[in-house]
This record gives C-alpha cells, sequence and structure tokens, in this order.
C-alpha cells in the first residue's frame, strides 16, 4: 500500500454552482453514452427509421411522395414525437430515483455541491443524450427526402416543425425527470412515465376531446400537435365543428367538434408544462431524504 | 483553526419513531473517534445529517460552525465521507469517478491526475484505475469510494462502518488508512460494529442508543469508569499444563486477575489494562516456559462498557 502525498492545508476551492452543472452533466453524460439503454434507444431509432425507409421505397404511397412537405407530414409528423418521448423515458424515466434506489447519490451528494446542480447536470446530459438519437433520426429522414426528392429545397416547415419537436424533447424531459424525482424506486418511475406517455396522455386527451368536447389544452401531447400540423399543407384550423355527426340530416342531430392547438397555444403548453415540472422536480428533489 | 463537528440539540423523527433524540455531540481537533451503537440506534442517522443525506427534525448539525444544510458547501468543502456503500455511475472507471470528485470538490487542475492517482493506488486498486466500475464487486467499490473520501485531502472524515463488505486484508488496509490519517492531523468521525476495530484506531468513543448519546470521552476514560478494565485472553499451549502452575507463576504476572483452566492445553486468563498490560502479559507467559503456542484476546475493556451501557440491539 502506498501513501498519499501530505499536503499542508488543503484549501481547494469549491466551484461554483454553474460549474458544478457543467462537471455534472459531462460526467453523467459519459455515462449515459456508455450505457446499454443509449445502445438500445439507438437501435430502436434505426429499427424505425429502417421500417419506415423499407415501406416507403416498397409500397411508394402517394400520400408520401405527392410533395417535401407530404412526405415530412408523413414521415417525420408521424413517429418524431414517439421517438421522443421513447427518449425522455429512457434517459429521465430513472435519473432521479436512481440517485436513491442505486444509491449513486451517496458518492456525489454528500460533496460541496447543491441538489439543484446535480438535477440540472443530469437533465442536461440527458438532454444532450437524447438530442444525439433526434438528430440521428432528423438526419435519416432528411436523407430520405433528398433521395426522393432531388433537388429540391427543405420546405421552411420542416424546420419548424424540428425546433417544435426538439421543444417538445425539452418538455417531455422536464416532465420524466419530475416523475423521477417523485419516486424513489427506478421500476416504477420508469413505468409511470412509460404509461402516462405511451397510453394514459392520448386516451385522456381522446375522451376530453371526442367525449366531453372540450378542448384539453392542459395536455402537453395536445400541445405537441404541433410538430405534425404545421407540415400540413394548410395549418388545421383551431375549432371545426361538423353538424350532425352522429344522427345524418336530421334536425337536433349533435354537433360534433374537433380541436387543432394553435401554435402559440402549443408552444405555451410545452413551456408551461417544462417550467412548472421541472421546478417541482426540482423542489421534490431538494426535500427528498436519502432514507 | 481546529477541525470541529458539532450537533446542537439534534433530533430526527419518523412519524412515530425517533431515531435521533437531541443529540448534542461537540468533536474538535484532530483524534479519531468511534461512533458505536447497535442497530437503529441512530449512527448512521446521524451521518447522514452531517452530510445532508437527510434533513434534521429539529436541532442543527455544524461542521467547521457552517450549517451542513444550510450552508452545505462551506460545510462539506474540507469534508471526505463514505456513507453506507454508496454506488457510482457504473459506467465509469475508478479514474473518471475520482476525477469527477476532485472537480466538484476544486482540486486544481495541475495536481487532480496525481491525486486520483495515489488515491486510488491508496485503497490497492491501481490496476483497476481504467476499469468500468459497473463490474466491480461490493468490497471494491467501498475501496474506491474511501479513495473518493481522502482524494482532496480532507481536514475532516466521517465513515459510516467503513470496512463493510471488504475482505480481511481490505480491512486491514483501511485501519492502516484511517492511522495513517490520524497522523496528518485528520478529524475522523467512523461509526463501526467493530469494537476491536475502533479500540485499535480510535482516540475516544462516543456510544449511542436509542437515538440518544450515553457517553462521549476518550477511551480510557469510559473503559475506566464503564467496565471493570478487564479483558479475557485465551492462550493455547503446546504441552498440559504443569501441577501448581496455576497458583504460582501464571497468577503473579502482571494485569493477571483470575486464571481458569478449559481444558489441560488451554487457560483463559483474566487481567485488566489495555494493549501494553496484555504486551507484558505474554513475554511473561512465555517467559516462565509454559510452552505459549497462542494468545488471543477474546473479549476487551470497551466489549464490556458496550454490554453494560447498552442492554438490548433494538
Amino acid at each position: 500500500m502506498t501513501t498519499m502525498t501530505e499536503s499542508s492545508t488543503p484549501i481547494n476551492k469549491v466551484p461554483d454552482s454553474m460549474m458544478q452543472v457543467g462537471i455534472t452533466m459531462r460526467y453523467a453524460f459519459r455515462d449515459y453514452l456508455r450505457s446499454r439503454r443509449f445502445m438500445i434507444l439507438l437501435v430502436i431509432t434505426l429499427i424505425i427509421s429502417a421500417i419506415l425507409t423499407g415501406v416507403v421505397g416498397y409500397y411508394r404511397p402517394a400520400s408520401f411522395l405527392s410533395s417535401p412537405l407530404s412526405f415530412f407530414s408523413g414521415w417525420w409528423g408521424m413517429s418524431v414525437t414517439f421517438v421522443t418521448v421513447l427518449s425522455g423515458i429512457f434517459f429521465g424515466g430513472d435519473a432521479i430515483s436512481g440517485e436513491f434506489q442505486n444509491k449513486t447519490g451517496y458518492f456525489t451528494l454528500p460533496n460541496p455541491i447543491r441538489r439543484s446542480s446535480v438535477y440540472i447536470g443530469k437533465w442536461l446530459s440527458a438532454f444532450t443524450a437524447s438530442s444525439i438519437v433526434f438528430f440521428i433520426f432528423a438526419a435519416i429522414t432528411l436523407a430520405n427526402e433528398v433521395y426522393y426528392f432531388p433537388g429540391q429545397s427543405i420546405p421552411w416547415q420542416f424546420t419548424e416543425s424540428f425546433l417544435f419537436a426538439w421543444f417538445y424533447l425539452v418538455a417531455v424531459l422536464g416532465f420524466t425527470f419530475f416523475f423521477s424525482s417523485l419516486f424513489k424506486s427506478t421500476s416504477y418511475s420508469i413505468l409511470v412515465t412509460a404509461i402516462l406517455f405511451l397510453f394514459a396522455f392520448t386516451l385522456i386527451q381522446t375522451i376530453i376531446e371526442g367525449l366531453a368536447q372540450v378542448e384539453p389544452w392542459f395536455m402537453l401531447t395536445y400541445g405537441a400537435e404541433i410538430v405534425g400540423n404545421v407540415l400540413q399543407t394548410t395549418y388545421p384550423a383551431h375549432i371545426t365543428k361538423v353538424a350532425g355527426v352522429f344522427g345524418g340530416d336530421r334536425a337536433g342531430a349533435p354537433t360534433f367538434t374537433s380541436f387543432n392547438v394553435t401554435v402559440p397555444e402549443g408552444l405555451a403548453i410545452i413551456a408551461v408544462y417544462f417550467f412548472v415540472t421541472a421546478a417541482i422536480g426540482l423542489i421534490l428533489f431538494e426535500r427528498k431524504e436519502f432514507n | 483553526m481546529n477541525p470541529s463537528i458539532e450537533a446542537v440539540n439534534l433530533s430526527k423523527v419518523y412519524g412515530s419513531f425517533t431515531a435521533l433524540s437531541n443529540l448534542n455531540l461537540k468533536i474538535e481537533g484532530s483524534k479519531c473517534v468511534g461512533f458505536l451503537g447497535p442497530n437503529g440506534a441512530g449512527k448512521t442517522t446521524t451521518l447522514k445529517i452531517f452530510t445532508d443525506l437527510i434533513r434534521a427534525s429539529s436541532g442543527e448539525a455544524l461542521i467547521n460552525g457552517a450549517n451542513v444544510h444550510t450552508q452545505k458547501k462551506a460545510a462539506l468543502a474540507s469534508v471526505g465521507t463514505v456513507i453506507e456503500t454508496p454506488e457510482i455511475y457504473p459506467s465509469l472507471t475508478p479514474r473518471e469517478a475520482l476525477s469527477m470528485v476532485a472537480e466538484l470538490r476544486g482540486v486544481p487542475h495541475a495536481e487532480r491526475k496525481k491525486r486520483v492517482e495515489e488515491a486510488i493506488a491508496e485503497v490497492a486498486m491501481a490496476e483497476w484505475i481504467d476499469k468500468r466500475v459497473g463490474k466491480f464487486s461490493k468490497g471494491m467499490k467501498q475501496r474506491i469510494c474511501i479513495a473518493s473520501a481522502l482524494l482532496s485531502d480532507p481536514r475532516i472524515v466521517l465513515l459510516d462502518e467503513p470496512t463493510t463488505g471488504l475482505d480481511p486484508r481490505g480491512m486491514s488496509e483501511v485501519r492502516g488508512i484511517v492511522k495513517s490519517l490520524k497522523n496528518k492531523d485528520r478529524l475522523i468521525f467512523m461509526s463501526s460494529h467493530i469494537l476491536s476495530e475502533v479500540s485499535d484506531v480510535c482516540d475516544e468513543v462516543a456510544m449511542i442508543d436509542h437515538g440518544k448519546l450515553l457517553v462521549y470521552d476518550t477511551l480510557r476514560n469510559v473503559t475506566a469508569k464503564f467496565s471493570g478494565g478487564d479483558n479475557i485472553v485465551d492462550v493455547g499451549l503446546t504441552r498440559p499444563l504443569q501441577a501448581g502452575a496455576l497458583d504460582g507463576a501464571i497468577t503473579k504476572l502482571p494485569g493477571v486477575v483470575s486464571v481458569e483452566r478449559l481444558d489441560e492445553k488451554r487457560l483463559r486468563i483474566h487481567c485488566s489494562g489495555g494493549l501494553d498490560v496484555q504486551e507484558k502479559l505474554l513475554a511473561g507467559l512465555v517467559g516462565i516456559n509454559i510452552g505459549v503456542v497462542s494468545f488471543q484476546p477474546t473479549s476487551s475493556a470497551l466489549e464490556e462498557v458496550y454490554l453494560n451501557l447498552i442492554k438490548d440491539t433494538l
């Protein structure tokens, strides 16, 4: 056994919280990149891309290939929110609960560092890792578009949709981190976020919109519809009333109302979800005890 | 300034269960203090409060005068800790994990690499420094965590059962590390179940039970006050003891209180005094040529104190 160099009084200047956020982010990101889950998510994204490439290449559906915009609407608009949600679940689902259940918090937190620095650092690393997967999916989408529409310019709506989807990723990660702070069990936090995003939100939104005929302005998934809507040739009307859907032409038949989120409304919903869930998640993590 | 840790009316309550009850304890200066108590006594709770892993229900935990909860960065700036058995991000290597801690603690860039390598070498993990932690055994991870606690050369070291999960060599090495820290003017506060370990490395001892501090004093004072000061040593012989030897030479040896014959080749000697007396006793037994082949303390004064003060395990 060797002996450490004996130093005089050790006075290390502890970095400020912003620097500690950067340090945490760098090492957590390295951990994410090497993890099996990153590879799994990458493989899932590549499988989705491969299926789309195969189906479009083989069947050449007119709805996809009539114009660059319809191509993006069919390809990107239909699947990017799924990729985004998967990234959120994979990287955010247990990001904070793992600190408790896996006991990594016992290694990092008894250092001179605020919990908020760990939370934000881990959030940024999850966002960076998710963004890599997101960019790969965007690159494959673009490559296919260039293949089918050579020489044609990429519609500006795709850039808009890309940015909206990326913004949606921010909110999804904010939300998954919030749920991750709520539980100390990694499986609970991953399961609950997966159920919410993959089934519950869609179901609730359908019920509220279809049966209660109320605009679901409080649902994150409703706000995220701007990602696909912006790729349509004409942005859909905010409220559409269709008379006599269930009663034919007879007098007094009920009117069915459908809702389409407007861009400002969608951005506001996504932003509010992010800020509120991030703030609550942070408070929960600050207060939660390592029992 | 002398390193110090202080609990002021520290309490922790979980519903109807009181884990810690008005703990008042001030430890100051360079020394090693053993923190003893049965399971559930409040040892880990205390250490977790001192590292801000949990919050006190009332009272304050101060390190070098700074409140651990409200001034965490100031309080923990010169503290190295190992609480329970921490886990490290599994995809990182010990070099990376310790570099992260070094950066978070502000170890200067120029010294970082050297400090990390020295800390890893100190816990005898040099050959594993670039392997991923995810594949390590519990004991190996514990060594890395101890290295991380020593990394920034802290003035105060808080250890929660630091030898848990280690093999005998690892336990011995950790004790060696703790002893070497004592020589570097550090304050070490260490919880342990292993009384011989505490006797071996600690200068002072604090005993806690049901969340209440029972005693805090030097090891010498505690044993003098709460035990008869007796140690029990089992002695093995190569040949049967000759008649009269018990009443004669052995009982006259220094520190011997009584002698009991376990069988014809084994004795149990009750003696008073510390390690120095045991040393003289062993020399004396060898000197009277009765064929001593083993000399094993089976109980210590500290154990007697522990058993006197702490009556049940939970």
